[in-house]
């Protein structure tokens, strides 16, 4: 987004998503392009919508209506928004690794087992690539240590950066962060928020629902901000944090300030 | 280990000890060698009547449980019926249904009669088998019920985020937390559903606990008979537990 230059290729784009629970409706026409090496924040209030507009990107809800297009390819669609092509989504699903406020390691699984999981028997990759990519990762995100270890073994700090790990060793083209610190206690978020950051430098693509303003501010090229399932304001990091337009995002800004 | 040389701990074991020599020395067993034989088999046929109703009947309950915690109601409605009938009625009754029922209803059919299978169907221990398993399945079937529904949704959510298709994910990930979350209820059922296996001695088939009847009409003994069964049967379960706790840890857990 104006930053980048237009050849970029899109990573992300979303399009008119609409997704209502019931008669409530959560999203009313929101629209997101994120190229190859952004970093769109989503920021808003509890209510906002802005965990459900990252989870409908991979389907984890169903989008009421809306275009959503990974890498140049639209996931085919029903009428009522249910994918239409399940193979297709697995596909494109292995290209966005999630990382969810709760973790999610799986239990009855070491951290090396929750890593190799999905690369050796979903998507079929020799088991020692797999394993050796896995320590590789462990080690990026400091549990080099802990790879015979179980999840309920661990802090929760270590266990968001595992999951972090988890969703790298597919090897996906662009991450997606549901609120990755927000369950955890305030002196082990910044150990998970460093490992983002890495992230970022290294230019991969992501869009992080966050709460840590300072954070999305630091590694964030684009912000969005949401309100009542709107777009109420976007732009780069430096004028929607410096210099807030609408009078909703200077409230929001003062009030998690 | 310490606490096992407590004076109080001592005492008991000198009086069980006492117990068993008085039992050996005291009591009639110069029949056992006459009948070893017969009991071998007999235990053979309790064990193997044991491990194959626990695995047809846990094969049946996975698909009973699946579908009344996440099936479309015309799957949750006839499994939660099945499990309501077979677990509100006595098994004795479900045995007698089967080997009566089934039993005299099959030989009226030439092209079963006829059949290869009929060696087998004309036999007792079919029916047991498949009573049996019936019983384990509904009893199971309500367990997996729960368990599947205990899982928590975070766990299937990372995997279908991560594009894993519907069946290897129930596989690998929904399936075995299940179990792992019921492990020691499944225990305790096995014990139980070695305890009912001397109900199908009603239906003519000799596992152990006919063999030691015979011994109690044939040699007009009662206790021995009684006693050695007791300790026949104390053993299984102590297997049965040592072989679920074994399966409990190898996840380890951890403890608050």
């Amino acid at each position: 987004m104006g930053t980048k230059p237009y050849s970029t290729p899109e990573a992300i784009r979303v399009d008119d998503l609409y997704k209502s629970f019931g008669t409530h409706d959560v999203l009313k026409g929101v629209s997101l392009t994120a190229l190859e090496g952004d970093v769109v924040a989503i920021i808003g209030g509890s209510g906002s919508g802005k965990s459900t507009m990252l989870r409908c990107i991979n389907f984890l809800e169903t989008p009421t209506s809306g275009q959503i297009t990974i890498a140049g390819e639209p996931v085919a669609m029903r009428p009522d928004g249910t994918p239409a092509d399940r193979r297709q989504l697995e596909r494109i699903r292995q290209s966005l690794g999630m990382v969810f406020q709760s973790f999610n390691l799986w239990t009855h699984k070491t951290v090396l087992e929750n890593l190799i999981e999905v690369p050796v028997h979903v998507m079929k990759c020799p088991r020692d690539a797999a394993i050796a990519r896995a320590r590789k990762l462990l080690a990026r995100v400091g549990l080099a240590e802990k790879e015979a270890v179980y999840p309920a073994f661990l802090s929760g700090g270590q266990q968001q950066r595992a999951a972090i790990a988890r969703a790298l060793c597919m090897e996906p083209k662009a991450m997606l962060f549901d609120e990755p610190t927000s369950a955890l206690d305030p002196e082990l978020v910044g150990e998970v928020l460093q490992v983002i950051r890495a992230l970022a430098d290294e230019g991969r693509t992501m869009i992080l629902v966050t709460h840590e303003m300072k954070f999305a501010r630091e590694v964030a090229s684009h912000v969005i901000y949401l309100h009542n399932g709107l777009i109420e304001e976007q732009g780069p990091p430096e004028a929607l944090f410096g210099a807030p337009k609408s009078d909703r995002l200077k409230q929001f800004l003062k009030s998690v300030s | 280990m310490r606490g096992i040389w407590e004076p109080h701990r001592l005492v008991l074991a000198a009086i069980g000890a006492g117990l068993v020599i008085w039992c050996a020395v005291s009591l009639r067993w110069d029949w056992i060698p006459q009948y070893a034989g017969e009991m071998a088999q007999g235990v053979w046929r309790t064990i193997w009547l044991l491990v194959l109703s626990v695995a047809i009947g846990m094969t049946l309950a996975i698909p009973l449980g699946l579908a009344q915690a996440a099936g479309p109601w015309w799957l949750a409605a006839p499994a939660r019926a099945f499990c309501t009938v077979v677990r509100g009625t006595p098994l004795l009754l479900q045995i007698w249904l089967l080997y009566y029922g089934l039993g005299t209803l099959f030989p009226q059919y030439p092209w079963i009669r006829n059949s290869d299978l009929w060696p087998i169907l004309r036999q007792a221990w079919p029916y047991a088998l498949l009573a049996l398993s019936l019983s384990y399945a509904g009893y199971e079937g309500e367990v997996m019920r729960g368990a599947f529904k205990s899982v928590p949704p975070g766990q299937l959510e990372a995997a279908r985020a991560m594009g894993v298709p519907r069946f290897t994910l129930f596989r690998r990930i929904w399936l075995p937390q299940a179990v792992q979350r019921v492990l020691p209820t499944l225990g305790g059922e096995t014990v139980l559903q070695m305890k009912a296996t001397p109900l199908v001695a009603t239906i003519t088939v000799v596992e152990i606990y006919e063999v030691a009847s015979q011994v109690r009409r044939e040699l007009l003994i009662t206790y021995e008979p009684l006693l050695l069964l007791a300790a026949v049967y104390m053993a299984l379960a102590g297997v049965i537990v040592l072989i679920f706790r074994w399966l409990e840890n190898r996840v380890p857990q951890k403890r608050a």
